[in-house]
């Protein structure tokens, strides 16, 4: 094994600052949507609302980051190992069978990761900025002059809004699940907080990376 | 070089802070509230002192003496009051599904003591005129026209009981003739605050409390606050008033609103601001109305008429309000009431006399209308006042009563509880027929609610709305309020992937550790 610098300072910020903000706006969010009480409507709509604009900005980093760096070819799905990746959740991650994808710093994510993460970044997300946006302007008749968006009713808005919330909770669910499905129970967690995970070298034998459990 | 630049940069803005800072300290911030309290906290002198006029200092013998004076130096004001609907108790309207009508106080049937019509001796002390008895009142005469019940200052113009509108005995003409000004709200209370025969009876927003209110009860009116007075905000043009209730008008014009000071942009917040496009500002600014003294929420006339020992009599609860009238029937009332919410485009029907009814169903005396597609419309709060009231079986229409007695044997149902010839001799001066068979009918009559704003911090909270349980608007549907409504098929789909994702999560990681444990034991 060999220690690696996986994670770059702005990536682990951008993972933990959006982690936080989802958690938060979700949690927010189904309070405004009445499912759950805790800050009250009128404190969770304003904290929603902070915090949308937080992960907005964010988001803008986040997006010139990956752009200048080439890093979003990371997310490019693939078929290549989608159903040994599959088949190993399924079946070899109870026999100890080794990961079927081999984690290097040029290519972090499974093919999975890569389906589930770019799904997030071209549906998910977009549908929560843009029905999210829609939300927040779509009645300024006067003040800003949008009157374009002086739409009848937020229902669909809101619906739209809503079925991404719940993706992201179940996705959430999923991955606090999943990071502990590693080459050990923490060391996905380790990598994120502080870049370095030790990595299998590049042409690891089986034996090897079954010590390592 | 480069140095000096930028530490001279540096200071200028250093600099230019400091004085930003400095001044946003000292200066105090004008909002547009703060110009409105200094504007209406400045009261106004008037430019004549009546005291001192000639014509005022002498005996006047009768009401109309006092006209004339008036009259002798504001000669043209008159025709203006004749012309009000202060005046005439009737205005042209549109109502829809009738056409243009005639209609006021003067013909239109409520659900309180029903109508004026033969009983202008008691009702009509209201009118701004003297001797409106009966329908040979002339309407034509500018000395029937009462200055002094809107414009006395002194605080001692009463009208009498029953006495169609002329003061009463004890009233010091002269006095009054020499302290007259513009309305205060002492004047406009006298009659609107007692509307229905008694405090707080009609609107439930308007009653004595308001003569002399906390800031609790109202924030304009308050007398320890901006002191405003009716006329503030009822604006008059050549005694045109402004505002109108839709108990008796249809039509979408002549209203007072809250934007006329506040503008329809009046918060700091734009989320609060978004709602004043669908949501009155009463609304939200009115928690609840009925605030000091009860208002009354049923009124069932078949009860009256019961007698002890042949005498009338009443009952009063343990706050010494009526319950039970020999010649009313029975009350229901409520204090601190949440208003009811409905759609309201500024546009109403009334039941005019003579309208056919279906007494299977309540009655709707008024019915204003509105509906979340209607973008001329607004949720208001409104006062729903229910009662029983009588109505001809046979041809199916209410009853205009006789209440009032003048005279012996004219039919008064107050003094002959007799509803059989009340309703002959009420239905005769309408001119419509009675059929000798009565029954009394459900009704409704629908009341917005305006006054009683209550201050800032008593505002209704966003969540008394926007609550999945039995929120103040949970009875208007048909559009999505956040916090309220879902789309319960991605509820139902939704929550099912979250109980599947956590399920998943459980039985995956639950196998893992048995088959990790399993493994580790065949090792040993």
């Amino acid at each position: 094994m060999k220690r690696e610098y996986v994670y770059k300072g702005f990536e682990r910020f951008w993972h933990w600052m959006q982690a936080l903000l989802i958690i938060f706006l979700g949690f927010t969010g189904f309070e405004i949507h009445g499912s759950i009480h805790f800050f009250g409507f009128e404190q969770a709509v304003k904290l929603h609302n902070i915090a949308a604009i937080a992960f907005l900005v964010l988001i803008v980093f986040a997006i010139f980051w990956h752009a200048t760096t080439g890093e979003w070819r990371q997310y490019l799905p693939t078929r290549k190992n989608l159903r040994a990746q599959m088949e190993y959740y399924i079946f070899g991650i109870f026999r100890n069978a080794p990961h079927p994808t081999k984690k290097t710093v040029l290519s972090k994510l499974n093919p999975l990761q890569k389906l589930v993460y770019a799904g997030l970044k071209v549906i998910v997300i977009p549908l929560m900025v843009s029905s999210g946006l829609v939300y927040m302007f779509y009645r300024y008749p006067q003040r800003y002059e949008v009157i374009s968006l002086n739409i009848a009713g937020l229902k669909v808005v809101a619906t739209l809004h809503t079925i991404g919330a719940f993706l992201l909770v179940a996705f959430f669910i999923a991955h606090i699940y999943l990071i502990t499905t590693g080459s050990t129970i923490t060391s996905n967690l380790k990598a994120m907080l502080t870049g370095y995970e030790d990595l299998p070298e590049e042409q690891p034998s089986p034996e090897k990376s079954k010590k390592s459990h | 070089m480069k140095k000096t630049i930028i530490s001279v940069g540096l200071g200028v803005l250093v600099i230019c802070l400091t004085v930003m800072l400095t001044l946003t300290d000292h200066g105090t911030p004008t909002t547009p509230l703060s110009t409105l309290r200094m504007k209406y906290r400045q009261k106004e002198t008037p430019s004549v002192d009546h005291t001192q006029f000639s014509q005022l200092k002498k005996h006047f013998s009768t009401p109309q003496e006092v006209t004339s004076a008036c009259i002798a130096c504001h000669n043209e004001r008159h025709k203006e009051v004749m012309q009000s609907s202060h005046w005439n108790w009737e205005r042209q309207e549109y109502v829809e599904g009738k056409g243009i009508r005639t209609l006021g106080k003067k013909n239109i049937l409520n659900n309180f003591c029903i109508g004026i019509s033969g009983n202008e001796q008691s009702c009509n002390k209201c009118h701004i005129g003297y001797g409106w008895g009966d329908e040979k009142f002339d309407f034509k005469n500018p000395l029937n026209v009462d200055c002094l019940a809107c414009h006395d200052n002194s605080n001692t113009y009463i009208k009498a009981v029953g006495g169609a509108g002329m003061p009463d005995v004890s009233v010091d003409l002269a006095n009054v003739a020499q302290h007259v000004g513009k309305p205060m709200r002492a004047n406009c209370g006298t009659c609107h605050f007692f509307g229905g025969g008694g405090n707080n009876v009609k609107h439930g927003d308007l009653e004595k409390a308001l003569f002399d209110p906390s800031r609790d009860v109202d924030v304009h009116m308050a007398s320890d606050g901006e002191d405003m007075q009716c006329v503030d905000c009822h604006t008059a043009r050549k005694h045109q008033m402004l505002g109108k209730m839709y108990s008796v008008s249809s039509m979408n014009r002549n209203r007072v609103e809250c934007e006329q000071c506040h503008t329809e942009l009046p918060h700091t917040d734009d989320i609060l601001n978004k709602h004043t496009l669908k949501v009155a500002c009463q609304t939200c600014h009115i928690p609840e109305y009925a605030k000091v003294n009860p208002t009354k929420l049923y009124w069932d006339w078949s009860t009256a008429g019961k007698l002890k020992d042949g005498k009338p009599y009443e009952e009063t609860d343990s706050n010494g309000t009526d319950v039970y009238m020999s010649i009313k029937g029975s009350f229901v009332w409520g204090k601190n009431l949440k208003p009811d919410y409905i759609w309201f485009n500024g546009t109403a029907s009334h039941y005019l006399v003579g309208d056919t009814i279906d007494p299977s169903t309540p009655v709707k005396i008024n019915t204003l209308y509105g509906s979340y597609d209607d973008p001329d419309s607004k949720i208001v709060p409104v006062k729903i006042h229910r009662a029983n009231q009588i109505y001809d079986t046979q041809y199916k229409y209410l009853i205009q009563p006789k209440t009032v007695s003048t005279k012996e044997g004219d039919g008064g149902y107050w003094k002959e509880f007799d509803w059989n010839r009340a309703s002959e001799e009420g239905m005769k001066i309408i001119n419509l027929p009675y059929s000798g068979k009565y029954g009394f009918v459900k009704t409704e009559m629908t009341w917005p609610v305006n006054h009683m704003i209550s201050p800032k911090n008593k505002t209704v909270p966003c969540a008394d709305c926007h609550t999945r349980n039995n929120g103040r608007i949970a009875s208007l549907t048909g559009f999505y309020i956040p916090g309220r409504d879902y789309t319960s098929w991605v509820e139902y789909l939704g929550t099912g992937l979250l109980l599947l994702t956590l399920a998943g999560v459980i039985v995956h990681g639950g196998v893992r550790i048995v088959s990790s444990r399993k493994q580790k034991e065949n090792k040993a």
